[in-house]
């Protein structure tokens, strides 16, 4: 055991540092439009954009180990993020790099390092959830096309995107369920699609549903071969493993309510100085070490090229605890001002708070829920049967 | 960067599984669990010569010269198997002795800890049962050149077996005016008797001290300095605990779920049904985190001292609750047959419940995490 870095590491850590002190200063509005351009371009300068994607695609070619420091220096800095085209970089890109025609490559890698336009991601249906190889939304081929119909729901930020990976059945009679889906690059201003945005508890509206009316796709932008769709999936969804910037995250998040504990009152004493409120503090961060150590192991795996445990599962199923929990905890230091709606001049920091509490289940219901989680370790790890 | 076990790691870990599964099996552990001293001399000697009673003593003293992560290693195979010796015992005693004493105080019984000769234990707690420093109140009255103990030491781990014993002390009644000093069971004034707990392969009793002399060559360290001594023998006592109890919440975790392939109801192994298998994978995520947790507290042991306390204490906290339901609902899922005295279950039940307060339970170590936090 052994957890220093090698000095090539360590050289890269004071660069990513340097280059932080140099073009983040302190104080400096990150949600600034202009400040985000030169960002985008300086890191994209860089190559850490795409950092662990082959050099000849025009990604970093990093190492396993640097791409850890890059992204736990970066979250140490609550620095914006390293590329805007959040689903491009997470699984479109790496899908195409794996199944992807030369051309399919020239023609959207560039533009997923530059962020050039947004994609959003066409796999849940209305009947279709945690069961997503039953999908049912339709691809025909007539000729050189694909005509598609049907429906794809919760599907994030589509109004804004320009492009969508979508899974179609395109063989409705083939033995299993998993068999007979293809993978399509649809541009979403096709004729025949309509995007509805869905207003979710919290009053935001992020995710839409999409309805496709004979949308007419051609034949070149299927990802990989007909049929091949699920695979292309799975692996892609794959490539986004690496819990690193999540927990630093989440130290951030309990500092917060490390914070919050020491100005809120509990029974008329500080909150800070309640026995409950200590220990459950305490029990946050016992998980999310947990996850930062759960993390490294799996690491040691990758790194000695053994194969992968299901620690995604793992991780992720901490992570959605540690989501609803800390959320609600913090409207309980609150007391009876957690009742005041985000937007109203009696809330406490301008409602942050409430906002968080209503927002968990885009991270522990979306990519796969804890039931879906606990189903995996089941029957992978611990092999019981199916049910 | 490496989060693992080395290939020597990995081969002690198999070598002490076939030893224990060969020479004591669980029929032989309940055998065992009703005699008097609890375990077996033989397999002691037997341990001794495979070097893993001295694994943390160096060989200058005799011993095998390893470290705390091999200890784990050896450890969570004890626990898997519920073996039942003074082993965490002595080795606590040895690591008093080894971190705190001088050339020669090394060379007087280290040896005999490595071979298995002497028996040590750590006799901190009283009746107060506070792992503070304000729990030690045996006061050590000054006694010409030495100090002399009257009272009584609690809760102290095999002091049925033990011959030597490594004492905490008050010389003062400010907070940190504490000492250390082992004691020989044989001395006059000292007399010790051990019982059976809950866990029947466990031994705890109590150490009775009548004007026993404590001269100054027994002292480990100074007289009234010997509090961050303690405080680090808690925490490596937390984190050996730990590795015992790691492996036996995997091997409880393990026997369940292979109930749950054996067992049909409904006309399907009841490990098809999420109300069985659910609970099994949350399980397996708390014993991962534990094994995460612990492994980082062995390794900070001598890499990142400054670190001990903090991952000692998330590692001990985190672990006890996850095995303390292990336990309860590894009983729970194999039904009426998990009451029995007669399937193995049942032991590692017992075995959560021995292990939760020793060293500190859940409460103790997450307040003890909340203040390092800055709370």
């Amino acid at each position: 055991m052994d957890f220093k870095l090698s000095e090539k590491e360590q050289a890269f850590r004071q660069e990513v540092r340097a280059f932080l002190d140099e073009n983040l200063p302190a104080g400096v509005n990150k949600l600034d439009p202009r400040f985000l351009a030169e960002w985008n371009k300086k890191v994209r300068a860089k190559r850490w954009v795409g950092f662990s994607w082959p050099r000849e695609v025009g990604g970093g070619g990093g190492g396993i180990m640097e791409q850890v420091v890059l992204k736990e220096e970066m979250a140490q800095r609550k620095a914006p993020p390293l590329g805007s085209c959040f689903m491009g970089l997470a699984w479109v890109g790496p899908a195409i790099i794996q199944y992807g025609t030369e051309a399919q490559k020239q023609r959207f890698i560039p533009d997923i390092l530059d962020g050039a336009y947004q994609w959003c991601t066409g796999y849940s249906e209305p009947g279709t959830g945690s069961d997503l190889a039953s999908l049912q939304c339709k691809g025909v081929r007539e000729g050189d096309f694909y005509v598609v119909n049907g429906q794809k729901i919760w599907t994030s930020i589509a109004m804004w995107s320009k492009w969508i990976i979508l899974l179609v059945r395109t063989d409705p009679s083939s033995t299993t369920k998993h068999e007979g889906i293809t993978c399509l690059l649809v541009e979403m201003s096709t004729p025949g699609i309509e995007v509805r945005p869905i207003q979710n508890m919290s009053g935001g509206a992020m995710f839409a549903e999409v309805f496709f009316n004979d949308v007419r796709v051609p034949v070149e932008n299927r990802l990989g071969a007909e049929g091949q769709g699920w695979q292309v999936t799975v692996s892609a969804l794959q490539s986004e493993r690496s819990s690193i910037a999540e927990v630093t995250a989440m130290y951030r998040k309990l500092e917060e309510l490390v914070e919050l504990a020491k100005r809120t009152q509990k029974n008329g004493a500080p909150a800070a100085r309640d026995t409950r409120v200590r220990r459950q503090i305490a029990v946050f961060e016992a998980k999310i070490e947990a996850m930062r150590l759960n993390g490294l192991r799996s690491l040691t795996l990758q790194l000695r090229g053994e194969p992968l445990s299901s620690e995604t599962s793992i991780n992720k199923l901490l992570r959605a605890e540690l989501e609803v929990d800390m959320g609600d905890f913090a409207l309980e230091l609150l007391g009876s001002a957690s009742a005041y709606r985000a937007g109203t001049p009696e809330t406490v920091d301008g409602g942050r708070w409430q906002t968080g509490a209503l927002n968990w289940p885009e991270v522990v219901i979306g990519g796969g829920t804890p039931n879906i989680q606990k189903n995996i370790i089941a029957e992978r790890i611990l092999h019981l049967p199916k049910d | 960067m490496d989060f693992g076990f080395s290939e020597e790691q990995d081969l002690l870990r198999a070598e002490v599984r076939k030893f224990l599964d060969a020479r004591c099996p669980l029929e032989r552990v309940r055998k065992l669990s009703e005699t008097g001293p609890g375990y077996d001399a033989e397999l002691w000697r037997e341990l001794a010569e495979l070097g893993w009673l001295g694994l943390t003593i160096p060989e200058a003293y005799g011993g095998a010269g390893l470290g705390w992560v091999d200890l784990v290693v050896l450890l969570q195979e004890t626990g898997r198997s519920l073996f039942p010796s003074p082993l965490v015992s002595t080795t606590l005693a040895a690591a008093a002795v080894l971190e705190n004493g001088s050339e020669e105080q090394r060379q007087r019984w280290l040896p005999s800890l490595a071979d298995g000769t002497r028996i040590g234990t750590l006799a901190f707690l009283e009746t107060s049962d506070s792992l503070a420093p304000g729990g030690i109140a045996l006061l050590g009255k000054p006694d010409g050149d030495a100090f002399a103990l009257t009272g009584e030491k609690k809760f102290v781990a095999d002091a049925g077996s033990a011959n030597l014993f490594v004492v905490a002390f008050r010389t003062g009644a400010g907070a940190g005016d504490l000492a250390l000093a082992v004691l020989d069971a044989g001395s006059p004034g000292v007399s010790a008797a051990g019982h059976p707990t809950i866990d029947a392969t466990k031994r705890l009793g109590t150490l009775k001290l009548e004007n026993a002399r404590v001269p100054r060559s027994a002292l480990l360290g100074a007289a009234s300095q010997a509090r961050p001594a303690i405080e680090r023998l808690y925490d490596l006592g937390a984190v050996a605990v730990t590795a015992e109890l790691t492996g036996a919440a995997e091997q409880a975790h393990a026997l369940t779920t292979q109930y749950a392939k054996d067992r049909i109801q409904f006309g399907a192994p009841i490990g098809k049904y999420q109300g069985v298998k659910h609970p099994l994978a949350e399980m397996y995520v708390e014993l991962e985190s534990t094994k995460s947790l612990l492994y980082y507290a062995a390794w900070a042991v001598a890499e990142s001292p400054g670190e001990l306390p903090r991952a000692a204490s998330l590692a001990k906290a985190f672990g006890t609750d996850a095995f303390t339901r292990i336990g309860i609902d590894g009983v729970q899922l194999h039904g009426a047959v998990g009451y029995t005295a007669e399937y193995e279950i049942q032991l590692y039940l017992k075995r959560a419940k021995w292990a939760r307060p020793v060293f500190g339970d859940s409460d103790f170590h997450y307040e003890r995490v909340a203040r390092l936090g800055g709370l």
